[in-house]
This record gives C-alpha cells, structure tokens and sequence, in this order.
C-alpha cells in the first residue's frame, strides 16, 4: 500500500470564486441557489426558473483566448485547478509521473448546442472548427493535462453524478499502482442551459420552488421535492506521501480507500434497497482497512430528492451499525445545489477541509427532519468533530446509472 | 459598401486579437500567421470562419492554405467582396 495524500485544494462554486471563500459560506450556512437572471423561463415555458449558479464567472479571471477556445466546464476545471496547483505550491513534477483525472458527467453541452443554433440560424459553414475540442467530455482533463503537462496519463471516467468521485478514485489508483506520483483530479459540470434544466424537470428530478430558491434544496426535510441544479469544478491535488514529503509540502489529509459499484437496477433510478451503495461504502471501509468505528463524518450524496435521500440515509446506517449514531452527516447540497459532475469533487474538498478544521458544515433548510431519518444530521451551524486523535470521514457520490463510489479521507 | 484594404485590415485585427489575446496594433501586413503571431491550423480556421462572416465572403478551405501572411488575407478579402 502506497500512503497518498492531499496536498493541494482548488474549487470554482455557487458559493464562491475560490476554496476558502466557499468553505467560510459553507460554514457560514449560505444558499448559493439564486433566481436565473434570463427570460428563460418565460421563453421556454421551463417549470424551474433558479439554479446554484457560479459566484464568480470564469471570464472574470480568464483571458478572453481561454475562454473563446474552452467550454465553460473546461473553463471552471482550469479556475479550480490554478487554485490547487498554486496551492500545493507550485510542484515541480516529472511530466511523466503526472496524471490528470477531471471529469464532467455531462460534457460540452453548451458548445454542443451553441454550434448546433449557429448551424440552424446560419448553415454549417459557420461551425467554428474548435467545436470537438470544446464539446467532447475528455475536453477539461485534455486541459489540464496541458495546464500543468501531465503526461502519466490523462483520463475523464464519466458516471454522471458519480463522476467527480470516481475521477478522485481513479487518481488514488494510478498512484497506488505506480503509474504517478502526482495526480491533479476532480469534477466539473456547467449544465445551466435551458435543454438540460427541462430535461431534469421532465424526469421530475427537479425541485420546483421557484418562489424559495435559497429554500429549495432541503436534503432530509419531509418537504423535499429533487434536487437544484448547480455548476461549478473541485479539483484536489493527489501525491504519494513519499513524493509529498520529500518535497516538503503541506499535507491537507489522507486519501485512504474507495469503493466503487453499480447497481445494474435501473437506468435512472437507484436500486431501493441501496444494495450497491452499501457495498461501495463497506468496499472503501476495506480498502483504506477501516471498521465502521473510525467514522466521525459523512458528506452524504444526499441531493433532496423524495426517494434517493432515504435510500443513502438507511445505507450509511446499515454499514455503521449502531456507531452511526456518534457520526455527524453533513449535506452541503442544501447551499450549492448538485453541480453533477462536479458534485464529488467538491463535496471531496468540503471532507478534507471538515476533517483539516475538525468541523463539519451545516445542512441548511432543513425545518422539519424526514421522521424516518436515524442519523445525526448537522443542522443549520456547523458541529465539532472530536478534538484529539486521527479522523476518517467518507463523502458518498452516486450517479444515474447506477454508479456508486465512496471515498474515506483522513485527517494528516 | 466594399471596404477598402485598410478596414479590412482594421476588421480582421480585431477577429485575430479576440481569437489569440494578442494586440490588435500587431497585427500587420507583413506579420506571418504562423510565424509570427503563433497560430495554429484550429485557430486560423476559427479565423477565417469569423471573418467569411464578418466580411461576407467565401474563403475556400484551399485558398486558406496560401493566406501565409495578414496581408494575404486582407488582399483576398478585399477582393472576394468585390
């Protein structure tokens, strides 16, 4: 077993331009959920008007190149990943030993549909020629692998909502198989467009308070009603320890294990019985040789949906047995919405800094608990984690179709 | 109104300063695509997408091949308006 560890943060979200302006909203208990200030839904009669929308556009720190030749999802995994490489200081890493693993779960729909309007309004010989490097799902990770020349490998496993988590799990893998020493990983997702908005609402996966955005996305309440759709990137750096310490950086925490399954149940739906997650949580517990008593935290995939919540809710409770009862459950989906793609990368970033600040952040909106909820939920301001002692917490991320990861990070 | 050799210029500075971050005042007659202001083949075709629209013409994907320099490219757009 290699030892790997987190040595650098970077994340573009509805809550902020930057980790810790994120983080302080986070624990500040804030909505990034906002009204959309378009007509769309009047022109499209759309029965969702609100989304977690970006604090800070990456035009306003990009260079108009970047953002002509990048869709916005490469534009956010860029923003993000300026962040993590500037904050692990600047590595100098043989290109060879350097991976890059960033995932989208949707891809470039917004070059996509952009080119195809162009297309309808003007003919095709106005599609512009970057249209396949922008669109294309592998396009963040292609970027970053030139941002910061990550030459070990360059990788984009796509798993909708999984996506981000199973980027951060991939990266585990390549350092623990020897393929690098340096693995720049995460998530990003800029889906607030109008075609995927009404796709979500007419799989009635969408929460339809328009008139509360800030109130919208309430994980756990007896009133939720799907989840707010949200856009944004995490990117973590991921490094061996040995690479790590011999190069004298800063140790955020530990990537310790990850388990990843599917469910092979339903295209869309997740499987009932939680069968798969259970089994990815058990699997990570395995690999990072945990037992269910060295949880304090959980950053629950929890979106606010009527169905899904409940499923991961008895999941966590079936694996920790009766510790589940001493283990805070955060759901930051309550302030940034669900960023897809981005949505486990992020919730990574928020593990690693609960367990760095020993303090796991709020789960706003939550006025009234689903009754049938049997875990200590963090409600409103952020709780402790135990003082002393190393600490192991697991972010859970599952996707449509079935995909199931968990990842346990521990404390440095 | 056809635009003379020096709007065309003026217009098609300002396609290639978007595309490329670089200044519109350098983009002269005598500078090279390639060479000089460090174009690649994805972005002169963004280029010159941009500019069939803008100028209203309609550069063949055979011609662009011999827009070697800014000036080729603002004498074939100057006379393909014509």
């Amino acid at each position: 077993m290699t030892n790997v560890v987190i040595t650098g943060l970077g994340a573009t979200t509805p809550l902020g331009g930057d980790v810790p302006t994120t983080w302080e909203n986070a624990l500040a208990g804030k909505s990034g959920v906002r009204t959309l200030d378009n007509d769309w839904a009047e022109t499209y009669g759309m029965a969702v008007n609100f989304a977690g929308q970006l604090m800070v556009r990456p035009d306003e720190v990009l260079s108009r190149p970047e953002t002509k030749r990048m869709d916005p999802s490469a534009q956010m995994a860029i923003v993000a990943t300026r962040e993590a490489w500037a904050d692990a200081g600047t590595p100098e890493v043989d290109p060879e030993r350097l991976g890059a693993v960033v995932s989208s779960g949707i891809g470039g729909v917004w070059t996509l549909l952009s080119a195809w309007d162009t297309m309808k309004e003007k003919g095709a010989a106005r599609v512009l020629p970057l249209t396949v490097p922008m669109l294309m799902p592998n396009s963040p990770t292609a970027y970053v692998s030139l941002e910061i020349t990550a030459r070990a490998g360059a990788h984009a496993p796509v798993s909708a909502c999984a996506s981000g988590a199973e980027a951060i799990g991939m990266a585990y893998e390549m350092i623990q198989s020897g393929r690098a020493d340096v693995v720049v990983a995460g998530g990003t997702e800029a889906a607030i467009h109008p075609l995927p908005i009404s796709s979500f609402a007419a799989m009635q996966a969408l929460s339809k308070r328009n008139d509360d955005p800030a109130g919208a996305s309430r994980p756990y309440d007896v009133t939720r009603d799907g989840f707010v759709l949200g856009e944004g990137a995490g990117v973590m750096v991921i490094e061996s320890e040995e690479h790590a310490k011999a190069r004298g950086a800063r140790i955020y925490g530990r990537l310790l294990g990850m388990g990843m399954t599917a469910d092979a149940h339903h295209i869309a739906a997740p499987d009932p019985q939680g069968a798969g997650q259970t089994r990815a949580m058990q699997f990570a517990l395995d690999c990072a040789e945990l037992t269910a008593s060295d949880i304090v935290h959980v950053n629950g995939h929890a979106t606010s949906t009527p169905v899904g919540d409940m499923i991961e809710a008895r999941g966590i409770r079936s694996v920790l047995g009766s510790h589940a009862d001493s283990v805070l459950l955060s759901a930051t989906k309550s302030m940034t919405g669900h960023l897809l793609g981005g949505a486990g990368a992020l919730e990574s970033v928020f593990t690693v800094k609960a367990l760095q600040d020993r303090k796991a952040p709020p789960t706003i909106n939550v006025t009234e608990p689903d009754p049938e909820l049997e875990l200590d939920l963090v409600r409103d301001v952020p709780r402790d984690l135990p003082a002393d002692g190393q600490l192991a917490a697991i972010n859970n991320s599952f996707g449509f179709g079935g995909h199931n990861v968990a990842l346990i990070f521990g404390t440095a | 109104m056809a635009l003379n050799e020096n709007e065309v210029l003026e217009g098609l500075a300002e396609i290639v300063a978007e595309e490329t971050g670089l200044d519109a005042a350098d983009v002269q007659n005598d500078k090279s695509f390639t060479d000089d202001l460090d174009i690649d083949s994805l972005s002169m075709m963004t280029i010159v997408t941009l500019a069939e629209e803008k100028f209203d013409v309609r550069i063949p994907d055979e011609d662009v091949k011999n827009l070697v320099t800014v000036g080729d490219a603002v004498q074939y757009i100057t006379k393909a308006q014509a």
